[in-house]
């Protein structure tokens, strides 16, 4: 949607190649000199004078009584400025959720030290605040927390709830959602199909550990609270809240983050700690979190276990689907409330038109860190579920898998879609997307046919080769709104104040690229000044795919105004009618007398004591907003080729292809580095990655030695896809954000690839498919088979 | 357990005269003591390689060793890599091969390949390839890390005289 001024402008320089078209070009990135040449600035490489250092003192049982937290001898041990437990900050109260619809969630929000009971293992229980990070560590190893084990943790979502607190069960909600006569659906049914699937427990787990650092600004009494990220706005008037303070008293402070991916930048019992330890011991209180600590206190996420029916016609049309989750929320509802078991049911369809469809969440509490989101958060697990599924429909009717969805897509013609289902607070409504010119695309950029022969051609020499395709619609561009403010310093560079956060996705270039395309300036002369609540007012933060999509419209809003007030400007001082001028690569040039100005003698000119500047308001400058109160729903496909190893269980990924429709790309190699880096982490949550627990409620995966992630050896050859053939009609330049396509179909596509490759349809039904577990499986799909299928049949390594 | 040391510690060629407890490691006095922070700490645990610095010639988990024992020892970390602002090949295959997203493994990952070519600069893309999987990162999924790698690797073969990043 150009001004019909710039149509012009630009039409009259058709044969002109403009230098800040950015806009769908790969530049190198802003961020990366500093952080190649180690000078990045994360939480933990920033110290203020006199800190203090906290440690966090964490219940070593699942679940009890707390007797006492004695913290007597910590106190003497040398270093030690304060011990507190429960009792020293019993005025402050418990970490609040957003709003949200769901009722009824109130009585299970996280006390900052635990009060009368612990309820899972790395629950904090008290915070040693020291002079020395050695000594905190050591004092915080000498207070003693005596708990009576009076229940028995619960473990299994899918056990009977049992009693949060007296008059609260362990499930504080089951949502509903629905539409249509599933019933009649069940009772017109040719053939009926149901599974039971499970996803294991898995978290984001950046490199870079959580951390925080305090400050009281006595003078000001101003509270500053280094290390935040993700939603500083928020978190801001939440601590705010909490602590009493107008939001005015309160800033939040974004450093470099070392990756995010839905868990770090939530509001936590230890960023709480840190500030009160700030304003109450008068020094600044320095937390940095450990990687035992992170494995058990920061937010885990997926594990839900589905039960699916669908009921299909003949032709496998779907007639109506029955879903029933059972979501392992852990100990506490935490910022995001039930938001993740919501969006599972509410995004759980896809790209496939159901005519009735009933699902039922139950929201339930076990004794596990507190669950919330991760990277796709709901859209792994479901496309893992909706995927399977139609896998089993296929091999039911005995009909291609590809073929069953194309029968089952929503068409082009019928976008926008309304689902008739909620998520994330808003209502679904797919905006855009051709899935089957999609699925074709994805089939001939794989060379589908070409993988398949070649896995045949193997199995044929005993080999346990498959190929698995996954499809699946994300959903990104969360609003409601974002606010971009936009000045050019009188030097012409340019800088971009957002209230949006950065994760360490690229997002300072992407913003930038949209911002000196639409103002014409070099995208290296602007600066992204993100995630500090003092330099704007307002702010959504960095969610949900959101920045690219929220951010980038409202930058290139106030870019275009920022340009119409330079061009009138630069008329003025060229003696000339704005429309013949044209601004390039930071220079207003007029171009039939070929005259020309600097965007630098511009802004000077419209400097408030400039003469020049007659009564224009001062300042190159502008403020846009931009609403939005829909969702959009880029969409793909991964295809996956996989050899299994059977005497071992060992899956070997071999080869990938994702294709994926993001309605317009900004900066496609940095799109593909999303979708590299989300395929690594939906791989390790297909085949590694588990928290495990013992029945006593341990967790035994507390090092990386124990939680397996994605190394250079396991990440396969990837060819990258990106389409732009559905742009999204919500934003004038059809973005769609890119952030977690790479991890939402891996589970899905893994699955079947090895279904595929041990010809056993319906194999897979948990993730992630560790090699004990794919061993076991096999020998209880072979058990069932009437048709005695030979274990000993499966042999054959791969080298 | 906390009587202070003192010592001193040879970093990127500056001599840093430090005191501080023997438990402490070398990742942490590097990164309080010298004030050098871009060592940075994934897991104290010597599995995720943020801590990566080299030690004599070889890439070593900084994390899993204490400063005391560094004593007498030429440390490099990543603030030695570039030369008076201009970045070493490798740093600049890495802005090129967008081989980064958030930044926080890079050092430990240049220091690891550092460590490698000087060892042996011919070392086969095999080796390197290998070598990769020791350390971690969580968010670019390897193949432009690879890619970087593989391309300075192949300008090293090409000049062979060239060795990354040592200290003129
Ligand atoms: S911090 Fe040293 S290996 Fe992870
Ligand atoms: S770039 Fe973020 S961990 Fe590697």
């Amino acid at each position: 949607m150009k001004t019909d001024k710039e149509a012009m402008s630009r039409s009259s320089h058709s044969r002109q190649v403009r230098k800040s078209a950015y806009i769908g070009k790969s530049v190198p990135r802003l961020e990366d000199r500093p952080l190649v040449a180690g000078e990045g600035r994360f939480v933990g490489d920033m110290n203020l004078p006199h800190q203090l250092w906290a440690r966090i003192v964490r219940s070593p049982h699942a679940a009890g009584r707390l007797l006492a937290v004695d913290t007597e001898a910590a106190r003497t041990m040398p270093g030690i400025v304060a011990v507190w437990n429960s009792d020293d900050i019993s005025d402050i109260p418990n970490i609040p959720f957003r709003a949200t619809s769901i009722q009824g969630l109130g009585p299970y929000t996280q006390p900052i030290l635990a009060r009368d009971r612990v309820r899972y293992v790395g629950e904090p229980v008290a915070v040693v605040f020291a002079d020395d990070p050695y000594l905190a560590e050591d004092a915080a190893d000498a207070v003693f927390v005596d708990v009576d084990e009076d229940t028995k943790p619960i473990l299994d979502a899918r056990d009977e709830p049992g009693e949060f607190a007296p008059g609260a069960s362990t499930e504080p909600v089951i949502i509903n959602k629905g539409y249509g006569d599933v019933a009649k659906g069940f009772r017109t049914a040719h053939r009926i199909v149901e599974l039971d699937l499970s996803v294991g427990r898995h978290s984001g787990i950046p490199m870079e550990t959580r951390g925080a650092l305090a400050e009281f600004d006595m003078v000001n009494e101003k509270l500053h609270l280094w290390g935040a990220t993700k939603r500083p706005h928020w978190n801001r008037d939440r601590i705010a809240e909490m602590l009493d303070m107008s939001p005015a008293q309160v800033a939040l402070h974004e450093l470099h983050v070392g990756g995010g991916f839905g868990i770090r930048g939530e509001l936590y019992p230890e960023d709480i700690l840190v500030c009160v330890g700030a304003m109450r011991l008068r020094r600044p209180v320095k937390w940095i979190e450990d990687r035992r600590e992170h494995m058990m206190a920061a937010n885990h996420s997926r594990e839900q276990h589905h039960l699916i029916r669908a009921a299909v016609d003949s032709d496998g049309h779907i007639l109506a689907i029955d879903e029933t989750l059972h979501h392992d929320q852990g100990a506490y509802v935490r910022t995001h409330g039930a938001r993740v078991a919501d969006m599972s049911i509410g995004l759980l369809l896809g790209p496939y038109a159901v005519p009735a469809y009933a699902a039922r969440a139950h929201f339930r509490l076990t004794a596990k860190t507190p669950a919330a989101t991760y990277r796709a958060p709901g859209r792994f697990e479901g496309s893992f579920v909706r995927e399977r599924l139609m896998d089993a429909i296929a091999h039911e009717l005995q009909l291609d898998p590809l073929e069953l969805r194309r029968r089952n897509f929503i068409a082009s013609s019928e976008m926008p879609y309304a689902r008739n289902l909620s998520a994330l607070e808003t209502e679904v409504i797919l905006d855009s997307g051709d899935y089957s010119g999609l699925l074709d695309k994805a089939k001939r950029f794989a060379g589908w046919e070409a993988l398949k022969s070649e896995a045949a051609e193997r199995r044929a020499k005993g080999k346990h080769v498959g190929v698995g395709l996954g499809y699946f619609v994300e959903k990104s561009g969360l609003g409601p709104s974002e606010l971009v403010r936009m000045t050019v310093a009188t030097d012409g560079s340019v800088e971009i104040v957002t209230g949006a956060a950065s994760l360490g996705q690229g997002m300072e270039t992407a913003i930038a690229q949209i911002a000196a395309d639409t103002l014409g300036v070099d995208y290296s002369r602007c600066a992204v000044i993100h995630g500090d609540t003092d330099k704007i007012a307002f702010g959504w933060g960095a969610h949900a795919s959101r920045v690219t999509v929220m951010t980038g419209e409202a930058s290139r809003l106030a870019a275009e105004e920022v340009r119409i007030k330079a061009l009138n400007m630069a008329a003025e001082l060229l003696q000339c009618a704005p429309d013949g001028l044209f601004l390039d690569d930071g220079v207003v040039h007029h171009v039939e007398s070929g005259a020309s100005v600097s965007l630098a003698e511009v802004a000077k000119a419209l400097e408030p004591a400039s003469s020049q500047r007659g009564d224009r308001s001062p300042g190159l400058t502008a403020e846009a907003w931009f609403h939005n109160k829909h969702m959009n729903y880029p969409y793909g496909a991964h295809i996956a080729l996989v050899c299994v190893d059977a005497e071992t269980g060992h899956v070997k990924v071999e080869r990938y292809f994702v294709s994926y429709d993001i309605g317009r790309a900004v900066n496609p190699s940095m799109i593909e580095g999303q979708i590299l880096g989300g395929l690594s982490q939906g791989l390790g949550g297909a085949l590694f990655e588990e928290f495990r627990y013992d029945d006593t409620g341990q967790p035994v995966s507390v090092t990386f030695a124990d939680y397996l992630m994605v190394s250079a050896a396991e990440m396969p050859e990837t060819a990258v896809q990106i389409l732009q053939d559905a742009p999204s009609p919500l934003n004038p330049l059809g973005l769609k954000g890119s952030g977690e396509g790479g991890v939402t179909a891996a589970g899905a596509t893994i699955a079947t690839a090895i279904d595929d490759a041990l010809q056993r349809p319906g194999l897979v039904r948990r993730l992630p498919v560790t090699p004990q577990y794919l061993l076991q499986r096999i020998a209880e799909y072979d058990a069932g088979q009437h048709d005695a299928r030979q274990s000993d049949d499966l042999t054959g390594a791969c080298e | 357990m906390s009587e202070k040391i003192e010592f001193s510690l040879k970093v990127n060629g500056t001599d840093f005269s430090i005191a501080c407890p023997p438990r402490k490691t070398l990742a942490d006095a590097l990164r309080e003591d010298c004030r050098l922070t871009g060592t940075h700490v994934g897991c104290e645990h010597g599995v995720c390689g943020a801590c990566t610095v080299v030690v004599d010639g070889r890439a070593v988990r900084a994390c899993l060793m204490f400063a005391v024992q560094a004593q007498g020892s030429e440390v490099r970390t990543v603030e030695g890599l570039a030369q008076n602002d201009v970045l070493s090949p490798l740093q600049q295959a890495f802005i090129d091969n967008h081989a980064l997203q958030c930044g926080f493994c890079t050092p430990g990952f240049l220091m690891l390949i550092n460590g490698a070519f000087e060892r042996d600069p011919d070392i086969c893309e095999d080796e390197l390839t290998e070598l990769l999987s020791s350390n971690l990162c969580r968010c670019t999924g390897y193949r432009n890390i690879a890619r970087a790698v593989l391309q300075v690797a192949d300008k090293l073969k090409a000049r062979s005289e060239l060795a990354v990043g040592k200290p003129s």
